[in-house]
């Protein structure tokens, strides 16, 4: 089963709250996670997405608001939640010099693995990152996927029941990060809740909800589905041309057209109203002479979605 | 003007060995002005060695190299003067702040103050840097590091501009100024290079190169790659993704299931006739679903049937 509404709760967040002096870096953040669901944190750089991770990794006191992990307060127990969490960041902290087995005994000594259970988790993530045979190669030498598997790998010598994920794939191959979820997904099937944080949107289709996070506070949770048929105002064209930098252009003072983003080779058009404003588009371009191949409405990508309700202003300021 | 304009790049069968071993072999491959060239592929595909080769810090053991007809093995000085190379880590100075790199870039390119003062402000604007002009390069976030290594590295105007990887690290509204800036370009007629391991960034490419152990694989538009995807897509939205899947993974016809987000991704032989088979198998397994409905193959999906099925040979 994999029913994540039938899971137990593994992690409430209620009204989260952390301040550094002025900057309110998570602002009232509230939400639940269940027993083998994937969650994705998505938003922009700065929004408080890796705050809001090490809050509940027990690793930042929150300034008000209460998180419970694995029935634990983060606040009250942080050596506890720590026990029953894994984490894994987009740096891996693997140590180059050691071997694969000697990283993995490592970590599972810091989460105090010992004896015929240690060698058991040993095989077991040796056998998950499929580096069987090269126990004692030195992690130097392998290449970013297979690091990436043995951090994880490594993420789990505990069992944690539940496996927080910091921007686990970045410059990984798309093969390697097809094998990686797989893996997650496998993880997901024992019961492992996850929480991973992602800039990409082909990455966040594999997740079963989204929190989408923008300057400190939660703007929308929902199934990938979800928030492509809901959280979105208007519609979107998609207009194909042969010159898509002229038509950006040319589109880019129509009214109608709320926003325009170059997107393959073709443009996205946010409009209020598909079937009425196609008419303000295709006359835009006959009074500049431009020809285009293709107007047409099409569902929203998850990126629509992250662009609309995040917007320029909110990844410019979230910055400051 | 000739009909056929002299292309940007014009690589023949290059070969680039490191004792030995075959970074890149027998690559050839053509851009014209104002294409946006998209080199994909897994770790150590080659990826790297091309764009070093193409920016003339590197010379090929064989084949030649042409930017804008210009020799890049003999005249490697000339063809840098025309090309931008963004590597990976560009190399910001973290302790000066925005402005003072771009000087120092802007000089070392020979750049007037007026050219520069001028580019820069528009180059800053397109990004939304603006209002970072006196921060440190340090202080700045992974995205913003980005913005202003390609606003360093377009501060000459360059014909060819080569990016490794621009925008690993960078969040989605960010990745769009960021091609904004790159789709103006186009319409000066630089031509645009890139290597990169996400779709994001692949889909937005004119033609891609699907490189493996240093070959070019495949090379086309993404349109008509998606075409060569063996089979076709079925999306099934349910909440019980992994009964579904187990319900339809080893039926006929059927040559893959992914768990996704929202459901499974399964790959059949025959979208139409499939359809309705899965829709009945789940109806009869008591899995709950919403729909089933045929997606266009994503150049991720694409990537891994093709380089499989490559590795399988």
């Amino acid at each position: 089963m994999n029913d994540a509404s039938a899971g137990e709760i593994r992690i409430v967040a209620d009204r989260l709250v952390k301040r550094f002096g002025d900057f309110v870096a998570v602002n009232e953040v509230s939400f639940e996670a269940r027993r083998g669901e994937i969650i994705g944190f998505l938003g922009p750089n700065g929004a408080g997405k890796s705050t809001t991770i090490r809050i509940l990794c027990g690793l930042l006191r929150p300034t008000s608001g209460k998180a419970e992990v694995a029935g634990l307060d983060v606040a009250r127990y942080p050596e506890r939640v720590r026990e029953n969490i894994g984490y894994m960041s987009q740096k891996f902290s693997l140590y180059n010099d050691l071997s694969v087995r000697e990283n993995l005994r490592f970590f599972g000594g810091v989460y105090g693995v010992k004896g015929e259970r240690l060698s058991k988790r040993l095989d077991f993530a040796v056998d998950m990152a499929g580096l069987k045979g090269r126990e004692d190669a030195l992690v130097a030498d392998l290449s970013g996927g297979w690091k990436q598997r043995l951090a994880l790998g490594a993420a789990v010598m505990h069992e944690p029941a539940i496996l927080f994920l910091d921007e686990p794939t970045s410059g990984v191959d798309p093969e390697s990060r097809r094998r990686f979820w797989h893996l997650i997904y496998a993880l997901a099937g024992e019961g492992v809740c996850v929480v991973i944080t992602t800039h990409y949107m082909d990455e966040a289709e594999y997740c079963n909800r989204i929190a989408l996070i923008n300057g400190g506070r939660l703007i929308a949770l929902g199934s990938p589905g979800e928030l492509k048929r809901s959280a979105i105002r208007g519609e979107i064209l998609l207009v194909e041309g042969d010159d898509p930098g002229a038509i950006l252009e040319a589109l880019e003072g129509v009214p109608a057209a709320r926003d325009v983003a170059p997107f393959g080779s073709s443009l996205h058009i946010v409009v209020d109203d598909a079937a009425r404003d196609v008419a303000a588009i295709e006359a835009r371009l006959k009074e500049r002479g431009l020809s285009w191949s293709k107007i047409e409405p099409i569902k929203p990508t998850l990126e629509d979605v992250f662009v609309q309700l995040v917007g320029g202003d909110g990844a410019r300021g979230a910055a400051q | 003007m000739n009909d056929a304009p002299k292309p940007s790049i014009e690589a023949r069968n290059v070969t680039k060995r490191f004792g030995g071993v075959a970074a890149v072999e027998g690559l050839s491959v053509a851009c014209a002005p104002g294409e946006v060239f998209g080199f994909v592929g897994p770790d150590g595909a080659g990826k790297t060695t091309i764009m070093r080769l193409l920016a003339a810090v590197m010379r090929p053991d064989e084949g030649s190299i042409a930017i804008e007809g210009l020799d890049a093995v003999a005249d490697p000085e000339r063809v840098r003067s025309r090309v931008s190379y963004m590597p990976q880590r560009f190399g910001l100075y973290e302790d000066l702040t925005v402005d003072e790199n771009i000087e120092f870039f802007a000089e070392l390119f020979g750049i007037s103050r007026r050219e520069r003062d001028e580019r820069a402000e528009r180059l800053l604007a397109a990004s939304g840097m603006t209002p970072f002009r006196k921060r440190r390069a340090g202080q700045l976030s992974g995205g913003m590091k980005q913005k202003l290594g390609l606003t360093c590295s377009l501060i000459h105007t360059p014909r060819v501009l080569l990016l490794d990887e621009p925008t690993a690290g960078v969040d989605p509204v960010s990745r769009r100024d960021f091609w904004r800036i790159l789709y103006g370009l186009r319409g000066e007629g630089v031509a645009i290079v890139v290597a990169t391991s996400y779709l994001d960034e692949a889909e937005r490419c004119t033609r891609l190169g699907l490189l493996r152990d240093g070959r070019m694989l495949y090379c086309d538009t993404p349109a008509r790659l998606k075409t060569l995807m063996p089979g076709e897509i079925l999306a099934i939205a349910s909440r019980e993704a992994r009964r579904a899947r187990d319900v339809v993974a080893e039926r006929d016809g059927v040559k893959g299931a992914i768990l996704m987000g929202d459901g499974v991704h399964v790959v059949v032989d025959d979208a139409a006739r499939r359809a309705k088979e899965l829709e009945a198998a789940l109806t009869r397994g008591h899995v709950e679903f919403d729909e089933i409905e045929r997606i266009a193959p994503s150049i991720e999906d694409l990537f891994v049937a093709l380089l499989t099925g490559e590795k399988a040979r």
